[in-house]
């Protein structure tokens, strides 16, 4: 059996509204109990709605924010970041890469120095080396060395991504979260991201939970798929057994609701047009 | 003739680098009843040109085309005020952020109504009326209750619906929709796009639908214009479009999705050798 590099098990996170001169305070249950597991080299795609707690879920793998209740295992150890004691070596294993390229990066930030910082926070690179390891980065993520010394607001919405992707491996994770890499980027660009991130996979053996709400680009990149709705993980499975067979209504709305587009269906579309 | 009609459209900026072309001779017809799809990728002046038809360009950009005519009648040289008689009531547009398109100080209600105002001379309870029933027909549940909202107090998908509402106001014979589905879910999305197709075929609309997503453009356009770089690549009925795609633009831009991938690899534009010049061969 292969490596299990992460591990969740009843993961359940709320949040308190604190009421206010006029209201009481309420509870949203925004993650309900949901485990999981991924293999080492695997992609677990998480789907589902906005609101529906995969981002939530996501800022709990990379130890951002605590969990209500559940436990959390990285490479075997467990994690709770509540009671302290988190090494800089279990903060420098899980990564994440955030949906919108605008906002993750500092417009006043060059970009060589975005690539240095983690290694500065984390460890103690002599700074010849660090600079090396950053243009090295640039380069596997497609980038050039001359762009070292732009800021971001140079670049390209899919260049930013490659930017927040190349941050996120400076200090060799073995996981990484994805929240929503690819919806803001247009079609090819998104196909660009899409094959950087298996080539990247497959260079360094990288663990991805992958969350979308994109089923065409889950299909393609996840080996496996969890399906969340109202913090509650409807269906989980691999990727053939999700997709040919959906047990769960919702995941049954969610793939009516795809649109298609194959010649076939457009036919379809066209011939009921007409008669009506 | 063709409801709207645009020949040779160019669109130039001025900025600080000098002219910026965004739009670069683009030619396109709409009937009445007819979907046109609109697709391309950001940048490639597909909202501009719109725009342009609508003349909501800031002033830094020049509008200048052979032919810009709807219903007849010469759009580009009217004058401004009998141009805000055609703009939002007979041509009207849905844009991209429906949260950001609504004005966040008023109500749903005031907002719905000012159209009705303006374009249709309704007042008082008879625009109140008006609202109701066009919020019913949007699927607002409450439509009563819902007038005196303010946009923040509604989801994405509804205040989509609000807009798609107050674009339909004025019975418009043609409906421009910038990308009304890209910030939604895709349960939403299919709602939305339901609802606009109902209410094209109900009102027998034309409508000119903007996107860059493939999927809506195979669920809704009859027709289909493919823009890259500000011009004109292509231009299909939707069904030629998907089967036998003729600019390589268009064939990189298909197989570009997901869904098509054969290998472990999905095909990027670069992958193919792309010359900007439009197809002209026979049926473009």
């Amino acid at each position: 059996m292969s490596e299990i590099v992460l591990e969740a098990r009843d993961i359940v996170r709320d949040y308190h509204v604190p009421g206010g001169m006029f209201g009481k305070g309420r509870t949203v249950h925004a993650v309900k109990g949901v485990s999981l597991k991924v293999e080492k080299g695997k992609t677990l795609a998480i789907v589902g709605e906005s609101g529906c707690g995969k981002s939530t879920l996501a800022r709990i793998l990379t130890m951002i924010d605590a969990p209500t209740a559940g436990e959390l295992f990285i490479d075997g150890h467990q994690v709770d970041i509540t009671t302290g004691g988190l090494t800089p070596e279990m903060r420098r294993k899980v990564q994440i890469v955030f949906q919108n390229p605008y906002g993750s990066l500092n417009p006043r930030q060059k970009i060589g120095d975005v690539l240095m910082e983690p290694l500065i926070i984390n460890s103690n690179t002599p700074a010849t080396e660090r600079r090396d390891r950053a243009m090295t980065m640039l380069t596997k993520v497609g980038l050039k060395p001359e762009h070292f010394n732009r800021y971001p607001h140079m670049f390209s919405g899919g260049q930013r991504q490659r930017i927040a992707i190349a941050r996120a491996l400076m200090l060799n994770p073995s996981l990484l979260v994805l929240d929503e890499p690819v919806s803001a980027l247009d079609l090819s660009v998104q196909a660009q991201v899409l094959n950087l991130l298996a080539d990247l996979q497959d260079e360094f053996a990288l663990t991805y939970v992958f969350i979308s709400h994109d089923l065409s680009v889950v299909r393609y990149i996840a080996d496996e798929v969890m399906v969340m709705y109202f913090g509650e993980a409807v269906e989980y499975g691999t990727r053939d057994a999700v997709f040919s067979n959906p047990q769960h209504d919702y995941t049954k709305t969610l793939f009516a609701a795809t649109p298609r587009a194959d010649v076939e269906s457009i036919r379809k579309r066209l011939a009921k047009k007409n008669a009506a | 003739m063709a409801l709207l009609e645009i020949e040779n459209l160019t669109v130039t900026f001025e900025t600080a680098a000098g002219p910026l072309r965004a739009v670069d001779g683009v030619s396109l017809a709409v009937s009445e009843g007819e979907v046109l799809a609109i697709v391309g990728e950001s940048g490639s002046g597909k909202s501009v040109s719109m725009l342009a038809v609508m003349g909501l360009l800031p002033w830094t950009a020049t509008v200048k085309a052979d032919r810009m005519t709807f219903g007849g009648r010469d759009i580009l040289s009217l004058s401004p005020a009998a141009r805000r008689k055609i703009i939002g009531k007979d041509i009207a547009m849905i844009f991209q952020e429906p949260i950001a398109s609504l004005n966040p100080c008023f109500t749903v209600g005031f907002q719905l109504e000012e159209a009705l105002r303006q374009h249709m001379g309704l007042r008082g309870q008879a625009a109140r009326r008006r609202a109701v029933e066009l919020l019913e027909a949007v699927g607002i549940p409450d439509p009563e209750e819902r007038l005196g909202h303010f946009p923040h107090q509604m989801s994405g998908g509804q205040c989509q619906r609000v807009m798609i509402a107050m674009a339909i106001s004025c019975n418009p014979k043609l409906l421009i929709a910038d990308e009304p589905t890209t910030a939604l879910d895709v349960t939403i999305q299919k709602q939305i796009l339901d609802l606009l197709m109902r209410l094209q075929a109900e009102q027998n609309m034309a409508m000119i639908m903007i996107t860059h997503n493939m999927g809506v453009v195979a669920e809704t356009a009859d027709r289909v214009v493919v823009q890259y770089k500000g011009r004109k690549m292509e231009e299909a009925d939707v069904l030629s479009l998907f089967e036998a795609p003729k600019h390589p633009y268009t064939k990189a831009l298909l197989s570009a999705l997901p869904d098509n991938a054969t290998g472990d690899r999905l095909p990027t534009i670069s992958d193919f050798a792309i010359d900007d010049t439009p197809y002209t061969g026979a049926g473009a």
